[in-house]
This record gives C-alpha cells, sequence and structure tokens, in this order.
C-alpha cells in the first residue's frame, strides 16, 4: 500500500496534531517553548490571574538575552532600572513555577536561539515556540519552530498547546555551488531581496537543494533565522548526517540506545520524493553574491557592486514614496556606488550570526589588520558558549589585535534595548536581521551584510566587496 | 477581551507600507511588565520628534484624527518583530479596527487576542479609502463583523474574509486557554502518548 509522499512540514505537523474540530484551528503539541525576560512576563502573569500552573515545565527553558549589558561591569550591575525589574521578573517568574532559567552568571547563558541548539534542546520533528519572531532558527534542524506573541507564550504555558491554522508549504531550492566570498547570510539576503518582505507570509519555507545541503548547520541556522524577514510563518531544512553529527553528545541529546532510535525516527522526516509544494522557487547559487541591504526594510538589498537605486524607477506612487522615505532616512543618495559609503560603526552578532563559524570567519578577515580610526566595531558572542569557544581558538586576540571591542553574551546591538545603541545618524554595518528605521538606536542607520562583509568593512571604514580581500592571517 | 460586533467610528489614513512593529511600538517600551498603558508609546518615533515635541507632520498627531478607531494602513502591515506590544499599543491608544490590504502573520494573530478586528481589502480598496480618509472631514467608516463588511455613507462598500472560528471568538470576546480546556481529555491521552517518543523530548 503506497501512502500519499509527504512534506517535512507535513510529517512534523501530522505527528503534533491534539486535535483537529471541525471548524476550528487545529491543537498542535508544542515539544518545547523558550522563554526569555521581554516577551513573558504578561504570559507568567495571567498564569498567577487565573491561577494556573505551567503544565510541562519540562518542556520549558528560559535565559536572559533581550536587554543584558554586553560589558562586565553593567553585567551585574544594571543601570536601567526597568530593564533590572524585566530581569528580576523573569528569575522570581522561573523560580515560582518551576522553569529552568540559565541566568546572567550561568555557562549556559547566551542568546535564546542559539542555546538551544547548542545545549541539543532542538532537535529534528520538534515543534518549537519562543515569544521571538527569529524562532524559525531552531528549523535549520528539521523542527517546525515559530515566533508568537505574549498571549500565545501563555497558552503554551498553561495547555502545552497552540490552535493553530494549517500554513502553505513553499520550497525554495538554491542548486549549484556558492561562488568565494558568498555566505549564508547572502543567500537569505538574496532571497529576501527577489520575493519581498510579504513574499512567503501564510507560508512554511522548505530550504532545500545542493547549495543549502552543503551548508553548516551555523549556516542553515542564519538561512532559517532570516524566513521571518520574508513574511514565513518559520522556515525549515531536512535534517541529514551533518544534522545528526551537530547534535551528536550534546547535553540535552539522547544517549546510547535511544540516540540510534532517535538517528532512525529523524532520518523519516525529509519530503518524500514527489512532495507537493503550495509553491516552489529555485535559485541558481552561481548567480549570487556578496549583498548589502541600503533602506530601511530587509527586502531592500543589492549587490555589494551595485548603486543606491532611485525612487523615480519604482512603479507606484506608494512605492516610491516609500522609497524617497528610506533614503532620506538612511541620508543615501540615488546613484551613489556601495562600496563608497562610509561607517561609523560596526556590530558582529546576533541570532542571525553571533555563532563560532561566524566569529570565525570575520576573525579571517580581520586577522592582520586594524580597524579604521573613523570606526567602533564591537564583537558580541551570541552565547557564553559560543565565547569560551572563541577565546580557546584565540579569536577574541585577533579581534582585539585590530580594535574590535569584545563582549559578553546577548541580542545587544541587534535591537538596542540594553545599552548597546546607534546614536542618531550613525552608519552601521551589522550583522543582524532587522533595518528597520530606529532598530539599532533611534536616527541609526543599519546596513545588513555577511561576518565576513561587516569585518571588512570596518577595516576599511566603508563597504568593500569581500570577493577582492586579501586574507593575511 | 472586549466583543467586537460593529463599530462605526473616525478612520486615520496611513498611508505606507511595511509598517514594522518596530515603529508601532519601539524597543524602548519593551521593558515593562505590564500588559496596559502601551498607548502613549503608539508609533512613538514618528509622533515626535527627537527632542520629544509632538511631529506635527505625523497623522496621528493631526487634530483631523483625534479620537479615530479604526487605522487605515499600506501592505504588510506590522511586519517583522512578535512583540504582542503592538497589539497592546494600537489598542490602548483607541483602535478597534485596522484595514490594509495584508497583515504579517504574527500580529494577525497577537491582535485577535486583544479584540481587534483586521480587515483585508485590495490594494485598490484601500487605496480608496486612504484617499477618502485623507480628504473628506470626519471621515467615518463602519466595520461589521457579523456582516464581514467595511462601508462608509459615501456609497463605498466592501466584503472582508475571516476565518469562522476567529470571527466566533472576536464576536464572543472568548478566551483561547478557556477554549482550548474543552479539549483537555483528548490532550491528556495524546501527550501520554506523546511523551514515549523519546526522540521529541526536550530535555
Amino acid at each position: 500500500m503506497s501512502s500519499e509522499p509527504k512534506t517535512l512540514f507535513e510529517k512534523v505537523w501530522e505527528q503534533h496534531v491534539v486535535v483537529s474540530p471541525e471548524g476550528e484551528p487545529t491543537l498542535l503539541y508544542i515539544d518545547l517553548q523558550l522563554l526569555h525576560e521581554v516577551t513573558s512576563p504578561q504570559a507568567f502573569e495571567g498564569l498567577r490571574l487565573a491561577g494556573r500552573k505551567v503544565r510541562r515545565p519540562d518542556r520549558c527553558i528560559a535565559t536572559v538575552d533581550h536587554n543584558v549589558p554586553t560589558t562586565l561591569t553593567e553585567r551585574f550591575n544594571i543601570v536601567d532600572q526597568i530593564a533590572a525589574t524585566q530581569i528580576a521578573a523573569l528569575r522570581a517568574n522561573c523560580a515560582e513555577f518551576g522553569v529552568e532559567l540559565y541566568d546572567v552568571d550561568s555557562p549556559s547563558q547566551g542568546i535564546v536561539h542559539i542555546i538551544g541548539p547548542e545545549l541539543g534542546l532542538t532537535k529534528p520533528g520538534m515543534t518549537i515556540v519562543c515569544g521571538d519572531s527569529h524562532t524559525s532558527t531552531h528549523g535549520a534542524f528539521g523542527a517546525l519552530a515559530f515566533g508568537i506573541g505574549t498571549s500565545e507564550v501563555e497558552h503554551v504555558l498553561a495547555t502545552q498547546t497552540l490552535p493553530q491554522s494549517k500554513p502553505k508549504t513553499f520550497r525554495i531550492a538554491v542548486e549549484g555551488k556558492l561562488p568565494r566570498g558568498v555566505t549564508a547570510k547572502d543567500i537569505i539576503l538574496a532571497i529576501i531581496g527577489q520575493i519581498g518582505t510579504d513574499g512567503a507570509t501564510g507560508c512554511v519555507v522548505e530550504y532545500a537543494g545542493s547549495a543549502i545541503r552543503a551548508l553548516s548547520m551555523e549556516g542553515r541556522m542564519t538561512v532559517c533565522n532570516m524566513s521571518i524577514e520574508a513574511g514565513a510563518r518559520a522556515g525549515l531544512i531536512a535534517p541529514d548526517e551533518k544534522t545528526f553529527s551537530y547534535l551528536k553528545d550534546r547535553r540535552f541529546s539522547p544517549q546510547g540506545a535511544a540516540w540510534d532510535e532517535a538517528v532512525r525516527e529523524w532520518s523519516k522526516l525529509p519530503s518524500d520524493p514527489g512532495a507537493k509544494f503550495d509553491r516552489e522557487l529555485v535559485i541558481d547559487a552561481a548567480t549570487l553574491v556578496p549583498y548589502v541591504s541600503w533602506g530601511t526594510s530587509p527586502g531592500m538589498v543589492a549587490p555589494i557592486t551595485a548603486t543606491v537605486p532611485d525612487p523615480a524607477s519604482a512603479p507606484t506612487e506608494q512605492e516610491r514614496t516609500g522609497l524617497e522615505r528610506a533614503l532620506e532616512y538612511m541620508g543615501l543618495k540615488a546613484g551613489t556606488p556601495l562600496e563608497t559609503v562610509a561607517i561609523d560603526r560596526v556590530f558582529i552578532g546576533s541570532c542571525t550570526n553571533g555563532r563560532i563559524e561566524d566569529l570565525r570567519a570575520a576573525a579571517r578577515i580581520a586577522d592582520g589588520y586594524k580597524v579604521s580610526t573613523k570606526v567602533s566595531a564591537m564583537v558580541v558572542p551570541g552565547s557564553q558558549a559560543v565565547k569560551e569557544q572563541a577565546e580557546t581558538e584565540g579569536l577574541d586576540r585577533i579581534f582585539r589585535a585590530a580594535g574590535f571591542e569584545w563582549r559578553e553574551p546577548g541580542c545587544s546591538m541587534c535591537l538596542g534595548m540594553n545599552p548597546d545603541i546607534l546614536s542618531p545618524g550613525e552608519r552601521c554595518a551589522s550583522t543582524s536581521n532587522r533595518n528597520f528605521e530606529g532598530r539599532q538606536g533611534r536616527g541609526g542607520r543599519t546596513h545588513l551584510v555577511s561576518p565576513e562583509m561587516a569585518a571588512a568593512a570596518a577595516i576599511a571604514g566603508h563597504f568593500v566587496d569581500i570577493r577582492n580581500w586579501e586574507v593575511k592571517g | 477581551m472586549e466583543p467586537f460586533r460593529t463599530l462605526t467610528a473616525l478612520a486615520a489614513p496611513l498611508d505606507r507600507a511595511n509598517v514594522d512593529t518596530d515603529q508601532i511600538i519601539p524597543k524602548q517600551f519593551l521593558k515593562r511588565i505590564e500588559r496596559t498603558g502601551y498607548g502613549e508609546f503608539l508609533f512613538f518615533d514618528w509622533r515626535r520628534t527627537a527632542t520629544g515635541e509632538p511631529d506635527s507632520g505625523f497623522v496621528l498627531n493631526d487634530s483631523r484624527y483625534k479620537g479615530a478607531q479604526i487605522l487605515i494602513a499600506g501592505k504588510n502591515f506590522a511586519c517583522g518583530s512578535s512583540r504582542e506590544h503592538a497589539a497592546w499599543a494600537l489598542s490602548d491608544f483607541g483602535f478597534r479596527a485596522v484595514i490594509a490590504p495584508t497583515f504579517a502573520d504574527i500580529f494577525f494573530s497577537n491582535a485577535g487576542k486583544n479584540g481587534i478586528v483586521l480587515a483585508r481589502l485590495s490594494e485598490e480598496q484601500v487605496a480608496t479609502l486612504l484617499d477618502n480618509a485623507k480628504t473628506i472631514p470626519n471621515y467615518q467608516l463602519t466595520v461589521s463583523l457579523e456582516a464581514q463588511t467595511v462601508t462608509d455613507n459615501q456609497g463605498f462598500s466592501a466584503k472582508f474574509e475571516i476565518d469562522p472560528f476567529r470571527k466566533f471568538c472576536l464576536l464572543k470576546g472568548l478566551d483561547d486557554i478557556g477554549l482550548t480546556l474543552r479539549h483537555e481529555a483528548a490532550l491528556d491521552a495524546f501527550e501520554t502518548k506523546h511523551d514515549q517518543a523519546n526522540w521529541l523530548k526536550a530535555k
């Protein structure tokens, strides 16, 4: 008897359907909820008011990342009292409801989307949620992972389920070999540039193709991380030997016979041949280049060799005024070559590009060079484990010798909820995920790039085509 | 959650596409642990100049739109961050409905949980409403959730689609957790079986 071929997403979905009542959304079981200080206090308060408990504390984990300062002195003596109160609230809530917390002094602390995989909490086939839109990162392991609002955080705490309407499926295949100097970050920037910031709304994207399979787990996480920037509900990639080898012997990975059983089950997850997707797109990897965002939306990207676009070429008036507004905010003139745009700040870090491989790549570019005297540059490892590994490899010494600041882990300047922010008018080459107005500080101008491009820009003082960089290290 | 049936109210035009949740409620206001009081921070960086003065050029500072309860916006409204604070801020400011060609997924869910009705109309219909709200003094719209229509007294009338279950919850003002707990027996049974799948255990 042959059954209908299924996609990876459909297999994960079906394994988590609690009930599917007529005329109502499906009730989906959630295997893991990640919690942090910013989007959880009102959820815990809701439980308290209703006299409810956390149904499965063993399926929750919490850490502090969004608010925490990245200097050692400020970290244990937070000046911002509102931020300090929020962190204290998470501590009290985790203690009251029995949720394990990786606090600021824990060796397991870090950005929630970096520690999940690092600890082996994230595993193929799981459903994972977090009150943070970049939860899609965990999809790199073949998990169905998506961001939710605080009411939904409360719902999962109380019931370990979420009512969900089934999203559509969208397969994006990147085929062929990536050219030299082109990274996972460039793949996802190219995709968002091509399909737009609402190009995958209502969809779960499965990234496939030889260029995706060739990526490391870190690279796959970078791609899945920014799915939300294309509007997608989630992004995922089929688990394979690389996935299993990354997870082997992590703290919360299955061990012994349970490991073998897990690998057998996980190996059944990839989309079946002939499985149908609602939409498909194929991208030729050979056509990709290093990208830089020039505007105030992640879809506003261009090849490093391009010039700032002209709003006059926009097809509609609303788009034209949108482009004019973006260029005005960014302080850029149409026709300016992107390589000539000078920068003031560099931020290397975030859940998009704050993993060990990102730091290795940036350090390789920076090794033997000095940061431009006109630029202030910082490296913020994504987690304590990433920081420790980088220090073991001597990456911190390379960065420091080049003139980068070496900081403590957290979300930092990706969203500027802690003291790491841009001043009005400052221009930043950033490895983060959003270039919205004011994202890194009111009036700040963010350009999204890969870690290599950010490191090179720090040294040159302006954007450079990484393909022409002379590696000294 | 307050039930929503039909609302006739002043409409404000926010003629921009891809309005992200960082604009709706900037990050500096996410540090609070309360669920209320976000209205004064709605669109903070657009409503106020760098020195904190009201920016007279921004639509919500225009006295013509004071008291508006319906917001008309461009496509992909509330994209970006999952912060429910965006829905709390819109609601606290007084908005009970938003009309746009498309909305971002997470906001769509957050709005529903806060009694805000989102009406998706075509780009052309939204363009008409934006024009009307800019040019007609005291421009009122009626959003009927029951009839799934947006109408004015100038002859405009459009239907919008909404998931029947979401409509039911908004009409009744129902709490989601309570609804889910109707299925508690099924959940208990599912969970017992699901817990045996070692490869799906969190820890």
